[in-house]
């Protein structure tokens, strides 16, 4: 993190230091959502190659920007506050996941490939929704939901810091008290059941965590696909253990470490040339491939 | 007591369980017993609110356990179900130790490593504390998971085929350490069993099931019939008196 703030800075301070110290506190930000996301739903599927993303809920996100353009107009929008814009678009997305996680995982017992399948399809169709519609929009309109929808690891949305920055502490501060019932949920529901954990209450409620963690991190870099699946494996394999008390931290560990330092050496030493998110995509569907691969060997 | 009432279960239009009502013991051993979809596990289901009933109601100690708390419930109740797969690298001791979260929530007190010390003591398990559960065979797994439910330390147990995947000397041991935990710890054990002899050797009572419903509640002496076994399992089953014990032939 020190070697983000100074190296390679040239200038007057008072604006590296605002300008890179936003910066850095997005990215954390973004690592820890992204890690405790990933790491929360695959508890709850108990299923360690889902992950939100995988499952198409940032595309949901971006379907919900577009059409909040769509039927609004930039025009109205701007007129909103874009923090209380935040907001409303990240209660939607609670609202509307909530009830497609619901759907999903526990009207029913359905069968876990049946979901995963479900969760690509859903993924593709929220994608094509918000290309048709970006489509039909009125050029003008089209080129504001793209600054909206075009942010990057580069291009930090510096003003939803703050909003951010409470909504993810107030999770955190949530699945901190769910600490002990997490690691009871990976016994399974009918373990978890018997041990007395009000099952459909403790999952939807972390299926809220999820769904504005997800809304933080895509509102903030847009949608990363495999990062989650990355820093969640990876941080299995660090702690040799499953307690939550020692993964959760370890996955948001390992995903700071990776944004932070990918960004710097990104920045510093290529100089910007290639964009952070393709490497971490890259190596992240590699770890994708690899652990579907060994499931399908066991 | 578990009062059952007028308890049912449809899936779609086929009703699983059929207008069931029960009464189990305080105390003692009660085996189910049954053919294949007879519903003696959807039965064992819903009395541990595991599976919602279509209607009906299930009391434990007067509490329905569909409007009860679960922390409130998983101090009386334990249930075990058949074909216990754990997501998460676990070994022995760890696994027990979660029979205790209901009573701790999480965090153990000398009081709860003490339950935990006995329950791994009873099942014999002391030599394999440290070891992952994905390193064991089938018959120490299942009786880790037996240890975690009698560390749980309810009244009522509820075990859906505790024997299956153990062998003939593992199977004997373990009906005989229930019978053993139901008359020390003067606990209420209720077994879903497909071997009838067991549950003429080790049953205080005996409820069995076809169809959905109730055929026989009584002793085992009722069950050991050669009308009776006809009746429920549809084969002919010889019944021969061994040593004091009625034993079904059903190989012949």
């Amino acid at each position: 993190m020190m070697a983000f703030m100074t190296i390679g800075a040239k200038g007057n301070w008072d604006f590296v230091l605002p300008f890179r110290g936003g910066k850095l506190l997005g990215l954390v930000l973004v690592a820890y959502a992204v890690a405790t996301a990933t790491v929360l739903f695959q508890t709850i599927t108990q299923n360690r190659i889902l992950t939100p993303a995988v499952m198409g809920f940032d595309s949901l996100y971006v379907a919900l920007q577009t059409a909040l353009v769509f039927f609004l107009g930039t025009r109205d929008l701007a007129t909103i506050d874009m923090r209380l814009r935040f907001v409303l678009e990240m209660v939607l997305m609670v609202a509307l996941s909530m009830a497609l996680f619901y759907w999903l995982f526990l009207s029913r017992r359905r069968s876990l490939h049946l979901v995963v399948l479900a969760g690509l399809v859903f993924g593709v169709f929220f994608r094509s929704l918000s290309h048709m519609m970006q489509r039909i929009l009125d050029p003008n309109e089209f080129i504001a939901l793209q600054d909206m929808l075009f942010a990057s690891f580069n291009t930090i949305d510096t003003q939803l810091l703050a909003v951010s920055s409470v909504v993810v502490l107030v999770t955190a501060w949530l699945s901190r008290r769910l600490l002990a019932k997490l690691d009871v949920l990976m016994l399974g529901r009918d373990t978890a059941v018997n041990l007395g954990i009000d099952y459909q209450r403790v999952v939807m409620m972390l299926f809220a965590v999820i769904a504005v963690l997800v809304s933080v991190s895509t509102a903030l870099v847009g949608p990363v696909t495999f990062f989650g699946l990355l820093v969640a494996s990876l941080a299995y394999q660090a702690v040799a253990t499953d307690r939550h008390k020692y993964t959760l931290p370890a996955a948001t560990l390992i995903a700071i470490i990776a944004l932070v330092g990918g960004q710097t050496v990104m920045e510093r030493v290529f100089g910007f040339d290639t964009a952070l998110s393709v490497i971490i995509e890259f190596t992240g569907g590699l770890a994708f491939m690899l652990l579907l691969y060994r499931n399908l060997n066991r | 007591m578990i009062e059952i009432h007028n308890l049912t279960k449809r899936y779609e239009e086929a009703a699983v369980v059929d207008n069931v009502s029960l009464t189990l013991p305080e105390s003692g051993i009660t085996a189910i017993v049954g053919p294949n979809g007879a519903g003696k596990s959807t039965l064992l289901s819903m009395m541990a609110r595991l599976i919602a009933p279509t209607s009906g109601r299930v009391l434990v100690d007067g509490l329905d356990v569909q409007a009860t708390p679960g922390a409130v419930l998983a101090k009386r109740l334990a249930i075990l179900k058949q074909n216990n797969q754990v997501g998460m690298r676990l070994t022995v001791n760890e696994l027990v130790a979660f029979g205790r979260f209901p009573h701790s929530g999480g965090r153990p007190t000398v009081e709860d490593k003490r339950h935990v010390d006995e329950a791994i003591a009873y099942l014999g398990l002391d030599d394999l504390r440290t070891r992952f559960l994905d390193e064991l065979s089938g018959g120490q797994r299942q009786r880790a998971f037996v240890a975690m439910v009698l560390a749980q330390d309810t009244k009522y147990v509820l075990l859906d085929e505790p024997l299956n995947s153990l062998d003939m000397k593992h199977a004997a041991a373990m009906m005989k350490l229930l019978r053993r935990t139901a008359d020390e710890l003067t606990k209420s054990i209720t077994v879903v069993i497909h071997d009838i002899n067991f549950a003429s050797i080790y049953a205080d009572h005996v409820v069995a099931m076809r169809d959905g419903r109730v055929m026989l509640e009584g002793g085992a002496v009722d069950l050991m019939q050669e009308t009776m076994l006809k009746d429920i399992y549809d084969t002919v089953v010889k019944v021969r008196e061994v040593d004091g014990h009625r034993l079904g032939l059903h190989y012949l």
